[in-house]
C-alpha cells in the first residue's frame, strides 16, 4: 500500500526547475532511499512533501488526503515527521526538553475538546502534564540510548548524538512517515553503523522511513527500494540491486563512457 | 499633458487646459521640484544603511543619529568659521561651507567606524537580537548625548551664499536646492565609482555576496565593514548638513529622518546601492506631492508617514531592485 | 527621600508589569517589539475614557483596558508579526508612534481629575504611597505567578521553541504564527494592566508621556535583568527606576543633566550586549523531572544556591 504518492509535483525557483514532473511514492512499512548527485533536488523534494515549501504544481497526498500547500506545522500533526540536512536542534535547551517539543502536540490534545479548553487544561494543569510529556520524552531517550545526557544542553553534545537527537525529537510525535535528510552526513563509520541499527529499530517500531543519503553502502543496505533524481527529475527506481545495474543512474554518477575517452 | 491636469485639475476638465489647470500644474511642478530635493537628502542617508545591510544583514539603528552629529559638527564650524548667522555670504562662507562638510565627513566617519568598532563587531556571531539592541542604546546614546552638550533648542544653519530664488516660468527654485541636489548627485557618483572602479569598492561588493568566500580570497572582511561604516556615515554627514537647511539643526533631528530615509532604502530594496538612490528619490517626491494631494494635515503626517513604513516593510519587503532572499531550509 | 523611595516602588511596580509583559513578547518567543509605549498608552486613555466618560469603577475598567489593548496587539500583530528581527523592530516602532499620534490628536490636552479607585470602601488618593504600592505589587506578584506558570507549561515551551528555530518549531508541529499572535496579544493586555495602574495612581493622562523613550526603557528592563526570566524582569525594573530617580535620590538635581537617565540607559544596552547579553540573572532554567520534592527545592532555593545544590547531588548521589 502506498502511504505517500506525488503526482507531477513541479517547483520553480525563477526559471530553475529544482524539482521537474516527480512522481514520487513510498510503500507502508518500507525503508525508502532517495539519492542523486548534488543539486539533483532531493531536500527541495523533501521540503514539498513536508511543507517547508509550496509546489509550483502537482499533487501531494499522504494516507489518501491531499495535502498539497497545507502549512507545515499541519503536515507534522498529519504524521509525517522530518530531520535536516544541517541539524536544527534547539541547541540553547537540554536534550530531554528538545524531544518534549517533538510531543507538543501529542500530550494534551484530545479530539474531543475545543483547542482552547485545551490549551487552558493544559496551563492549568502544567505540572502533571509536563511530568507525563517528560516521562515521555525520557522513555524515547533511553530508546536511542542518550538518556544520560538528558539534562545537557543540546549543542554540547558531540555531532552523531545530535543527529540522534534530532531522529528521537521527530519520532516523539509519533509519525507514520518519517524523513530523514542525510543523516549520516559527518558521521564516523562507527556511528554510521550505529546509525543503521538505528533504523532498523525505527522500521520495527511500524514507522514507514525516507532517506536522502549519499553513503551507498549505507542507502543499498538499509533500503527496500531507491528512488533516483538528477536535474530535478526521476531518472530510476526499483530495489538496490536493480538501482545498482540501472545504466541511467551510473551515467548520472559517473558520466558518460564516451565523455571520459 | 492634458490627461495629466485632468487628474489633478480642480475644475474638473479634461478637454483643455483652463488658467487655474496651468496653476495647479505649476503647482505641482513645484512640489516635484522640492520633492527632488527632499529625496536627495534621502538618498544620501539611505545608501549608509543599505551598505551596511549589504554585508551585515542588519539595521545600522544609529544611523540618523549620525546624520545629527554631522550636521552639529558641520554648523559647529561653519560657525567658528564664519562667525555664524552675521557673516555676509562670499567666497569666504562658501570655502567655510565646504571645509566643515569635509570636516564633518572625516568625523562622521571615524565616529561610524569606532561605533562599529565598539558596538557592533564583538557581536557579529552573537544572535540577531543582540547588535539591534546595542544600535538602539548607541542612537540613544547620541541623541541624548547630543541634548546634553548642545541642549535640545534648534537652531538655523545659516545659507553660506546668496539664497535668491530663481524663477523659471512659474516655478521657484533655491540655490540651496540647487546645492543640495549637486552635491548629492556628486556624492553619488563618487560612492558609484568608487565602489565599481577601486580594488576596496570591489572587495566590498564581494564581501556583501558572501562573506565566507571573500575572506577566502584574502580579502580582508574587518577592513571592509570598517570602511563600509566610514563611507556610509560620511553620506550621512553631509545629508545632514544639506537637510539642516530646510529641517533646522537639533538633537532628535535624525530620528524621523533617518526613519525616512530607512524607507527609501527598503523601497529601492535594501542591499543595493542603485536601489537606494532610486528609493530615495521616489520617497521624496511622493511625500512633496503626496501630503497635498491627499490633504494630509499636519499633525497626522508623521503618523502617515510611519504607515507608510508599515505598509512598504510589509507589502513589498524586497523593495524595487532588492532579490528576493528566502531562508534555507 | 522617603518619598522617592516609595516613588520607585510604585513605578518599579508599573514598569516590572509593563516588562512581564515585553518579556512574554521578547524573551519567551522572541520578537523584538518596540511598542510597549503604546500598548501602555492605550490602557492608560481605556481607562480614562471608562473611568471618566463612561463613569465606570476602576476594577471594571481594568478587563476593558486589558481587552482593548488586547485587541489592538491583535489587530496590529496579525499583518506585522509576519516580519523578521529588524524589519518587525522598527514596524513597531512606527506602530507605538502612531498609537501615540493618535491619542494626541484624540485629546491633546489629556484627562485630569480622573475618579479614584476604591476597593471594599477604601480610596486609594495620591498621597497615600504605601496603599497604592501594596495594589502595584499585588498586581505584580499575580503577573509573576501566571506568567511563570506559562513559562513551565507547553504553550509557554511552543513560545520558545518559536524562539530558538522557527522552521524546526513548525516541524514538530507548533504553529508559529498563532504562537507568536497569542504572546504579542498577551503581552500587549499585560502592557495595557500597566497603563490602567499608572492612571488609577496618578489620576491624569496626558499623550506626551508615552514616547519612544517608554519602550526603550522596558526593552531596557527586560535586556538587563535578563531575557525570558521574570524574576530577573522585576529586578530590572528595580534598577531602571533607580536610575531614573538618581538625581533626586542623591540631591545633585543640578548637577546631573537631564539627559544622564537616557544616556545611563543607552549604555546599559550597549555594554549588557557586549559583556553579558542574557542579563544580570540570565535565563530561567527549569529543570524538567527535577527528582527533588517541594520541599527540598524549597530548600535548596533558600538554605543553598540551587545550582551548587545540583552540583553536590551529582557527585554523591
Amino acid at each position: 500500500m502506498r502511504i505517500l504518492e506525488t503526482e507531477h509535483l513541479t517547483r520553480e525557483f525563477g526559471g530553475v526547475i529544482a524539482v521537474n514532473d516527480v512522481d514520487f511514492h513510498v510503500e507502508k512499512g518500507l525503508v525508502t532511499g532517495l539519492i542523486g548527485p548534488n543539486g539533483a533536488g532531493k531536500t527541495t523534494l523533501f521540503n514539498q512533501i513536508t511543507g517547508m515549501d509550496r509546489p509550483t504544481s502537482g499533487r501531494i497526498v499522504f494516507d489518501g488526503v491531499d495535502i498539497t500547500g497545507l502549512p507545515a506545522w499541519k503536515i507534522s500533526r498529519m504524521g509525517i515527521a522530518r530531520t535536516f540536512q544541517n541539524i536544527r536542534l534547539y541547541k540553547d535547551l537540554t536534550v530531554v526538553e528538545n524531544v518534549m517539543m517533538g510531543l507538543h502536540f501529542k500530550v494534551g490534545s484530545d479530539p474531543f475538546r475545543h483547542r482552547f479548553s485545551q490549551a487552558i487544561r493544559s496551563y492549568v494543569f502544567a505540572s502533571r502534564e509536563n511530568r507525563e510529556v517528560y516521562a515521555k520524552a525520557m522513555d524515547w531517550l533511553s530508546f536511542f540510548e542518550i538518556d544520560e545526557h538528558a539534562q545537557d544542553f543540546a549543542g554540547s553534545l558531540p555531532y552523531g548524538k545530535q543527529r540522534e537527537l534530532e531522529i528521537a525529537r521527530a519520532l516523539a510525535a509519533d509519525p507514520k512517515l518519517l524523513f530523514l535528510d542525510e543523516p549520516a552526513a559527518g558521521m564516523n563509520p562507527a556511528e554510521t553503523a550505529h546509525l543503521m541499527t538505528v533504523v532498523d529499530k525505527i522500521r520495527k517500531l511500524g514507522v514507514t522511513v525516507v532517506l536522502i543519503e549519499h553513503d551507498m553502502k549505507l542507502v543499498m543496505n538499509i533500503c527496500d527500494s531507491i528512488t533516483v533524481l538528477n536535474f530535478g527529475m526521476k531518472i530510476a527506481e526499483g530495489t538496490p540491486n536493480e538501482i545498482k545495474h540501472d545504466k541511467g543512474v551510473i551515467e548520472a554518477y559517473l558520466g558518460r563512457e564516451e565523455e571520459e575517452d | 499633458m492634458t490627461v495629466l491636469s485632468g487628474g489633478l485639475s480642480p475644475s474638473g476638465s479634461l478637454l483643455f487646459i483652463s488658467e487655474k489647470d496651468v496653476s495647479t500644474i505649476s503647482l505641482y511642478m513645484q512640489y516635484i521640484v522640492n520633492g527632488l530635493t527632499l529625496g536627495a537628502i534621502y538618498s544620501l542617508i539611505a545608501l549608509g544603511y543599505t551598505m551596511v545591510y549589504g554585508i551585515l544583514k542588519f539595521i545600522n539603528f544609529a544611523h540618523g543619529d549620525i546624520l545629527m552629529v554631522g550636521a552639529f559638527i558641520g554648523l559647529l564650524i561653519y560657525n567658528a568659521l564664519t562667525g555664524g548667522e552675521a557673516a555676509a555670504p562670499g567666497a569666504w562662507t562658501i570655502i567655510a561651507f565646504v571645509i566643515a562638510t569635509l570636516v564633518s565627513m572625516v568625523a562622521c566617519g571615524l565616529l561610524g567606524m569606532l561605533i562599529e568598532r565598539i558596538a557592533y563587531k564583538p557581536l557579529r556571531n552573537a544572535n540577531r537580537l543582540a547588535p539591534l539592541l546595542s544600535a538602539i542604546g548607541v542612537s540613544f546614546i547620541l541623541s541624548n548625548g547630543a541634548a546634553w552638550i548642545f541642549g535640545t533648542k534648534s537652531r538655523r544653519f545659516p545659507y553660506p551664499f546668496e539664497n535668491e530664488p530663481i524663477h523659471i516660468g512659474s516655478i521657484t527654485i533655491t540655490p540651496h536646492q540647487i546645492v543640495i541636489v549637486a552635491v548629492s548627485v556628486l556624492m553619488m557618483i563618487l560612492l558609484a565609482s568608487f565602489v565599481s572602479r577601486t580594488r576596496m569598492g570591489k572587495a566590498m561588493r564581494a564581501a556583501s555576496l558572501d562573506q565566507p568566500t571573500s575572506m577566502l580570497m584574502g580579502i580582508n572582511v574587518n577592513k571592509v565593514i570598517s570602511l563600509t561604516f566610514a563611507l556610509g556615515s560620511a553620506l550621512a554627514a553631509v545629508g545632514g548638513i544639506l537637510a539642516s537647511f530646510d529641517f533646522r539643526v537639533y538633537p532628535s533631528m535624525g530620528t524621523m529622518t533617518g526613519l525616512k530615509a530607512f524607507v527609501a532604502a527598503v523601497i529601492g530594496g535594501i542591499g543595493n546601492i542603485q536601489g537606494a538612490m532610486l528609493g530615495g528619490i521616489l520617497l521624496g517626491i511622493l511625500e512633496a506631492v503626496g501630503a497635498p494631494l491627499l490633504h494630509i494635515p499636519n499633525g497626522m503626517k508623521d503618523t502617515v508617514a510611519f504607515a507608510v513604513l508599515i505598509i512598504v516593510l510589509l507589502v513589498k519587503p524586497d523593495g524595487i531592485l532588492g532579490k528576493n532572499e528566502r531562508e534555507k531550509v | 527621600m522617603l518619598n522617592f523611595f516609595q516613588l520607585i516602588l510604585i513605578y518599579a511596580g508599573i514598569y516590572a508589569i509593563m516588562a512581564i509583559g515585553q518579556n512574554c513578547i521578547t524573551g519567551y518567543t522572541g520578537m523584538l517589539s518596540l511598542c510597549h509605549a503604546g500598548f501602555f498608552c492605550i490602557g492608560s486613555y481605556a481607562t480614562a475614557i471608562m473611568c471618566k466618560t463612561f463613569g465606570l469603577s476602576f476594577w471594571l475598567s481594568l478587563p476593558v483596558a486589558a481587552i482593548a489593548t488586547g485587541l489592538i496587539g491583535l489587530l496590529i500583530g496579525i499583518p506585522t508579526l509576519r516580519l523578521k528581527g529588524d524589519y518587525l523592530c522598527i514596524a513597531t516602532l512606527g506602530l507605538g508612534e502612531i498609537i501615540r499620534n493618535i491619542a494626541t490628536n484624540l485629546n491633546p490636552v489629556g484627562y485630569n481629575s480622573i475618579p479614584r479607585a476604591s476597593l471594599f470602601g477604601y480610596q486609594f488618593a495620591s498621597r497615600n504611597k504605601v496603599a497604592f504600592i501594596i495594589l502595584i505589587w499585588a498586581f505584580v506578584l499575580i503577573f509573576y505567578v501566571l506568567f511563570q506558570q506559562l513559562a513551565h507549561s507547553r504553550l509557554g515551551r511552543a513560545m520558545i521553541a518559536v524562539r530558538e528555530d522557527e522552521v524546526a518549531a513548525q516541524s514538530n508541529g507548533i504553529n508559529v504564527t498563532k504562537y507568536k499572535i497569542s504572546s504579542f496579544v498577551l503581552g500587549a493586555a499585560v502592557g495595557g494592566i500597566a497603563g490602567c495602574l499608572q492612571t488609577a495612581y496618578t489620576l491624569t493622562v496626558q499623550p506626551g508621556s508615552y514616547t519612544f523613550m517608554v519602550s526603550v526603557m522596558v526593552l531596557c528592563t527586560v535586556v538587563l535583568g535578563g531575557m525570558g526570566n521574570a524574576k530577573a524582569v522585576i529586578l530590572g525594573a528595580f534598577i531602571i527606576q533607580l536610575i531614573s530617580y538618581l538625581p533626586q535620590l542623591t540631591g545633585l538635581t543640578n548637577v546631573i543633566p537631564a539627559q544622564a537617565k537616557q544616556i545611563i540607559y543607552g549604555l546599559l544596552l550597549v555594554v549588557m550586549m557586549l559583556c553579558r547579553p542574557q542579563g544580570i540573572l540570565g535565563r530561567d532554567r527549569f529543570r524538567y523531572g527535577d527528582p527533588r520534592t517541594r520541599r527540598e527545592k524549597l530548600h535548596d532555593f533558600f538554605i543553598r544556591p540551587a545550582g551548587k545544590a545540583r552540583e553536590a547531588r551529582h557527585e554523591n548521589p
